[in-house]
């Protein structure tokens, strides 16, 4: 589902919301399927504006981090770098990269922990027509694989989405 | 468990590569310590006499400094946001991150504790004694100081509001932590009896400290 | 070959490379001759006995103390007003070897005055001067240690250094002041009451010694710093070349 609207209009609210880092004042999500035991949050990849990334660590040491964190049932490291495009770098510290290649290795810690619902906020920004072409893939793959994915976005993302347009002031 | 250990080998390395590390904190407790006695004077007896004190309050502050950083830079990279999502619960990831705090920062204290024990002619049994209550009082520090971190997280002018807040709650540690070594090498009362507390102070800062803090960041990140 | 040549890095590289071995054999060389000099010629103190003898480690170590920070003040002005390539260099690398001399005097210092005083420490002017130096050079290589970017860190150390160069004379002077306040309690004296040949020749010579151990550590320090810098940079290269935004 992609989440369109204007600047302000509450795409990047709603995600926290739904990621549970936001409390509703009124209102309820609930979700269908998935597992009952765990709340929405555990279940989801939340990709902010921020990348949680550390300079001073290497760019494994920052994968190896959040997949060992995440996840219980983590896929190898490598192979979500390599999927990401960051191969080669895995022993460079993240101070030394580009604002597009630090996009990537965020998008690599989805890939790296399987969770079924991926919370996307602008997840193009940063990165160049390849960039998008290789998001717009690695999301295919996970709506393929059954996940769902809820991204505001600006622009077009290159995959087909439910729209769902928030506008107006609060 | 992998997650817990997870996170606290990587706040370790965090502690370690960023800045000065471990020793930017021992740096201060031996500045601190270096300033009495420009303001009481070099006398070695009084020195002596008030060196456990000395030592408790640079620990003291020491421990505060590097406090405030604990939740912040988190929270400045979104990846405190992260830490809630994880699958284990937040009390916990605190405490890891406690605990990976007391080793970079309050144990390097505690081994400093001895040499700078020295410079102000405390004898060796005082030494002991006031190593060993830091030993058990640095984590009740390190426990307390989280809440303050956990309420200020996202303030962005922090300033001087962490020790602000924080002070008033370490002063028993404090008075335990100092009567207890004092105890050690004169007066009637035996080092037990303020020792004893000292470690109950601290294992419940333990519990209270993650406790509070997820408390205070659930609250927080409205 | 002028002075500027050795401003270009991978000159200097060359240079010191060549004359590094020299150095280090010239140094063995003075702390052979200046130890046969303490332990055969210096007479001892009538109240110390031999333990005097650590003077002549004290001393030089006390001398380059302050001799280092004069030679990264020199740096830093480099940095600040001549923009040398290679002051920073200078300067990052003699912080260390400063603060270990500045340590070495307080270790011996402390040594020398148990015997006499009881204690291993005690709160008087020299002294206490030279643990104040000792924390400003832990001061300035923890601000080195924290700013990540070389060229940021190297101009905020140096005004730090000239701060602190200026500062120096005037701790001194308060330090001293301080002392005069209370009971003084050293009887920390150098060489008692006339400077003698016997005395003052083996300290100059280990002087000299610990000049030239200083000088050789310094040498071989900036050029680790320099292959560190290529390292950063190869670095920098390697990300750049990756495909990719």
């Amino acid at each position: 589902m992609a989440l369109l609207g204007p600047n302000g209009s509450g795409k990047s609210s709603l995600l926290r919301l739904i990621a549970g880092l936001l409390r509703p004042s009124a209102g309820q999500i609930a979700l269908q399927g998935g597992e009952a035991e765990r709340t929405i949050g555990e279940q989801a990849h939340y990709l902010g504006h921020l990348d949680a990334l550390k300079p001073s660590l290497t760019v494994a040491e920052n994968l190896g981090f959040w997949a060992g964190y995440l996840g219980d049932r983590v896929r190898p490291a490598d192979e979500a770098l390599a999927a990401v495009g960051l191969g080669g770098l895995t022993g460079l510290p993240a101070a030394y990269l580009s604002a597009g290649q630090r996009r990537r290795l965020s998008l690599a810690r989805l890939l790296a922990v399987p969770r079924p619902i991926w919370l996307l906020d602008e997840p193009a920004s940063g990165l160049d027509a390849a960039g998008q072409e290789r998001l717009a893939e690695l999301m295919r793959q996970h709506l393929g694989t059954g996940g769902m994915v809820v991204a505001a976005t600006h622009g077009p993302l290159g995959i087909e989405a439910t729209e769902l347009r928030l506008g107006g002031s609060p | 468990m992998t997650a817990l250990s997870a996170l606290l080998v990587r706040d370790m390395r965090l502690a370690i590569r960023v800045g000065g590390g471990a020793l930017m904190g021992v740096l201060f407790f031996l500045i601190v310590v270096t300033l009495v006695p420009f303001a009481v004077g070099p006398d070695l007896v009084q020195l002596r006499r008030i060196g456990p004190a000395i030592l408790w309050i640079g620990a003291l502050l020491a421990s505060l400094l590097t406090l405030d950083r604990l939740l912040a830079a988190d929270h400045e990279d979104g990846s405190l946001d992260l830490i809630l999502m994880g699958g284990t619960p937040l009390e916990l990831s605190l405490l890891a991150k406690a605990i990976a705090h007391w080793i970079t920062t309050g144990l390097p204290l505690v081994i400093a504790t001895p040499l700078l024990g020295l410079l102000l002619n405390l004898e060796p049994l005082a030494i002991g004694a006031v190593a060993l209550t830091l030993l058990a009082g640095t984590p009740a520090l390190t426990c307390m100081g989280l809440i303050g971190a956990a309420l200020s997280v996202a303030l962005r002018r922090g300033g001087l509001l962490l020790p602000v807040l924080l002070l008033p709650l370490t002063v028993p540690v404090l008075i335990f932590g100092v009567a207890a070594s004092n105890a050690a090498v004169a007066g009637p009362m035996s080092f037990g009896a303020p020792f004893m507390i000292l470690c109950a102070l601290a294992l419940g800062s333990l519990v209270l400290g993650p406790l509070a803090a997820a408390a205070a960041l659930r609250n927080g990140l409205e | 070959m002028a002075l500027i040549d050795l401003a270009n890095p991978t000159r200097f590289l060359t240079l010191t490379e060549r004359v590094l071995p020299w150095l280090a054999a010239a140094t063995a060389l003075a702390f052979a001759v200046g130890l046969y000099l303490v332990w055969a010629v210096a007479p001892d103190d009538y109240q110390q006995g031999a333990t005097v003898k650590i003077m002549f480690i004290h001393v030089p170590n006390a001398w380059l103390a302050m001799g280092v920070w004069s030679v990264m003040s020199i740096a830093s002005i480099g940095t600040l007003v001549w923009r040398h390539p290679l002051a920073d260099v200078a300067a990052k690398s003699a912080a260390p070897l400063g603060a270990a001399f500045t340590f070495l005097a307080l270790l011996t210092g402390s040594l020398w005055g148990r015997p006499m005083w009881g204690t291993y420490w005690v709160w008087d002017a020299r002294l206490t001067s030279v643990l104040v130096l000792f924390l400003m050079y832990l001061g300035v290589i923890a601000l080195w240690r924290t700013v990540d970017d070389p060229a940021r860190a190297g101009r905020a150390a140096a005004i730090l250094t000239l701060v602190g160069a200026i500062n120096l004379p005037i701790i001194k002077f308060s330090v001293d002041w301080w002392n005069t306040l209370h009971q003084p309690a050293s009887v920390l004296r150098v060489g008692g009451p006339a400077i003698h040949s016997s005395i003052l020749t083996p300290l100059l010579v280990m002087a000299l010694a610990f000049g030239l151990l200083f000088v050789t550590l310094h040498l071989a320090a900036m050029r680790n710093e320099i292959l560190r810098r290529r390292v950063r940079a190869m670095w920098l290269m390697q990300a750049h070349a990756a495909q990719g935004a």
